[in-house]
């Protein structure tokens, strides 16, 4: 329980140093917090930095610095573990294969969401409630429960192993994700904007291109990033249908720990480069990443 | 918004329909044939009728698993939600601190499960870890290989670790939709920050908390990666959650029947959850629009 007791610690900690200051300056304080309240964030991005700190510090050790001694930075830091992965194919494969089925899966799942969000943000029609439902439990459904029989159903269709498969199969998960979330976007758009465009004469695939996808670009956008991000994240089912060819570079890293013992600085480096796509794009998307993660509903 | 009626707007959404009835409904009508069968290989398969799945419910492997799952949820949901709303309340509200904060605390969101698993698996060994060689050198005997409860507390905090930052983005952004005439208000009343935090965040919260909750429980239910690579389900079965047992079934041991009526116990359970979870949130959403009309 020790590691427990020890975040309880620092959560009462933070909570006292959030609470002592209050009495000067009360006022202003109600909406800014007091002055010394930037410190729980401090301490909460410390503790969230400090593993992937530990990992990159790893990367850039030899292994036999890494178990001969402790070292809280490296002695001689060395780029040798990435350029491990960058020269071996079977593991920058890993990495190619990721963004193959990351991309495809992103592309099918944007274009199918795209008309059925409009339709659910403009019209009423028979099911929808039930229809949005329905799409919701997939987006909660166990990948567990799907492993077996989606390697049966994309054995039978001889897809596995291709990058494909792992694009359909993502699409359980973020298709209702991509729908939800542009329907959240397009609900903002007031309805006005498209009577004016029919009465101007623009039919609905012109009015569509020309000014309703521009208008919810932002949307877009942000839904592409979650469809990403979620095709990216997921192993369970991408190891379950790749063997070889298409296999993702997560399964490489797992493979790779069982397989050769233990090569720690080449697995710190393979996880730090996992980690950099993500950290890249978030930029773009960090004031709405709270409506992503909340289905489009914040 | 008003919505017209429409019928041929299912037209747009036949696409969805289709890759959706792909993915999901033919492998779950193979998920439902299995549970009712039995094989002994060569594709002969047998009726079986409910056979596995009274096995199922009176197995004490399930109930432990089951157990062991919704402690783990919501032991979690008490850690993440005061933590996260503790956070999000000290967040600033703008300058050069927000754009920081934000992108440097949705980092974890977005790291691999299995590589979120890693980090922990290396971070918490003894011999080359960070915070296992800190424990045992401060006297902590600290083994999650061994030790079940410290491999309860590596999965815990390593949970906390990785979703913590969900809970602070929602709550944040509640937080951030209140406008600064309430604040005034308040001031003018001589409200304390305790009452401030009670009748203006807290209501103001309301609706992305609820989306914070359900999602952080549902999510937590279906753990699989991050605790599989840290723990692997031990020290003997001590972290084997429902997912793990089950992968642990229909792969490892490729026991498809039982393996199968396990799948449709444990998509039921989250249906039902789906359902509580989507009535919650359509209710939330219709009082929002109440408040909205009257003010």
């Amino acid at each position: 329980m020790s590691t427990t007791t020890g975040t309880a610690a620092i959560d009462s900690g933070l909570a006292a140093g959030g609470q002592a200051p209050r009495r000067k300056a009360r006022a202003k304080a109600m909406r800014t917090g007091s002055r010394y309240s930037f410190l729980v964030p401090t301490f909460y991005i410390t503790f969230l930095m400090l593993p992937i700190y530990w990992l990159f510090n790893m990367s850039l050790k030899t292994n036999q610095e890494i178990l001969s001694k402790f070292t809280l930075w490296p002695d001689e830091p060395t780029l040798a573990n990435y350029m491990v992965i960058f020269t071996d194919p079977s593991w920058y494969n890993g990495y190619i294969n990721s963004i193959t089925y990351v991309a495809l899966n992103t592309l099918i799942s944007v274009a199918v969401a795209l008309p059925a969000a409009y339709a659910f943000s403009r019209y009423k029609f028979v099911g929808d409630k039930h229809l949005f439902f329905w799409l919701l439990t997939n987006r909660m459904a166990p990948p567990a429960v799907f492993a077996l029989p989606f390697f049966q159903l994309y054995s039978a269709f001889g897809l596995i192993d291709t990058h494909i498969a792992v694009a359909l199969a993502h699409c359980l998960f973020n298709v209702p994700l991509a729908v939800w979330i542009l329907e959240g976007f397009m609900s903002g758009v007031p309805k006005e904007i498209d009577e004016t465009a029919y009465i101007d004469g623009y039919s609905f695939p012109k009015f569509f291109l020309k000014i309703f996808t521009p208008l919810i670009a932002s949307g877009i956008g942000v839904a592409a990033f979650f469809c990403f991000m979620f095709s990216w994240v997921e192993l369970l089912i991408a190891r379950t249908l790749t063997t070889t060819a298409a296999k993702p570079i997560a399964a490489t890293m797992t493979r790779t720990v069982s397989a050769s013992g233990m090569d720690w600085g080449v697995l710190a480096a393979a996880g730090i480069l996992t980690i950099i796509p993500g950290a890249l794009v978030i930029w773009f998307v960090r004031n709405y990443i709270a409506k992503g993660f909340a289905l489009g509903r914040v | 918004m008003e919505k017209t009626i429409n019928n041929r707007a299912w037209f747009m959404v036949l696409p969805v329909l289709f890759l959706v009835a792909f993915t999901a409904v033919i492998p779950l009508m193979t998920v439902v044939n299995y549970a009712f069968q039995d094989s002994f290989g060569n594709n002969q398969f047998f009726w079986v009728g409910t056979e596995w799945f009274t096995d199922l419910l009176s197995s004490e492997r399930f109930h432990d698993a089951l157990v062991r799952n919704l402690i783990f949820s919501f032991s979690i949901l008490a850690i993440e939600i005061p933590l996260g709303i503790g956070i999000a309340l000290c967040m600033p509200k703008k300058g050069w601190g927000v754009p920081v904060c934000l992108v440097l605390m949705a980092l974890p969101l977005l790291v691999p499960w299995n590589v979120v698993g890693t980090i922990w698996q290396v971070f918490g060994r003894a011999d080359i870890g960070l915070l296992g060689y800190f424990l045992n050198s401060i006297g902590i005997n600290y083994n999650y290989t061994q030790d079940p409860v410290a491999a309860w507390a590596t999965v815990i905090v390593m949970d906390v670790w990785h979703w913590t930052s969900l809970v602070v983005l929602l709550c944040y952004a509640g937080l951030v939709s209140i406008p600064e005439a309430y604040y005034q208000a308040a001031r003018i009343d001589g409200a304390s920050r305790w009452a401030v935090f009670r009748f203006i965040q807290l209501p103001k919260m309301h609706s992305v908390l609820l989306i914070a909750v359900l999602l952080r429980f549902m999510d937590s239910f279906m753990i699989y990666t991050e605790p599989f690579v840290v723990t692997g389900g031990g020290p003997g079965n001590s972290t084997t959650f429902l997912s793990i047992d089950l992968v642990k079934m229909a792969i490892g041991q490729f026991d498809l029947g039982p393996a199968a009526a396990m799948s449709l116990v444990y998509f039921l359970i989250i249906l039902l959850f789906s359902w509580v979870f989507y009535t919650v949130m359509n209710n939330a959403g219709g009082e929002k629009q109440q408040y909205a009309g009257e003010e």
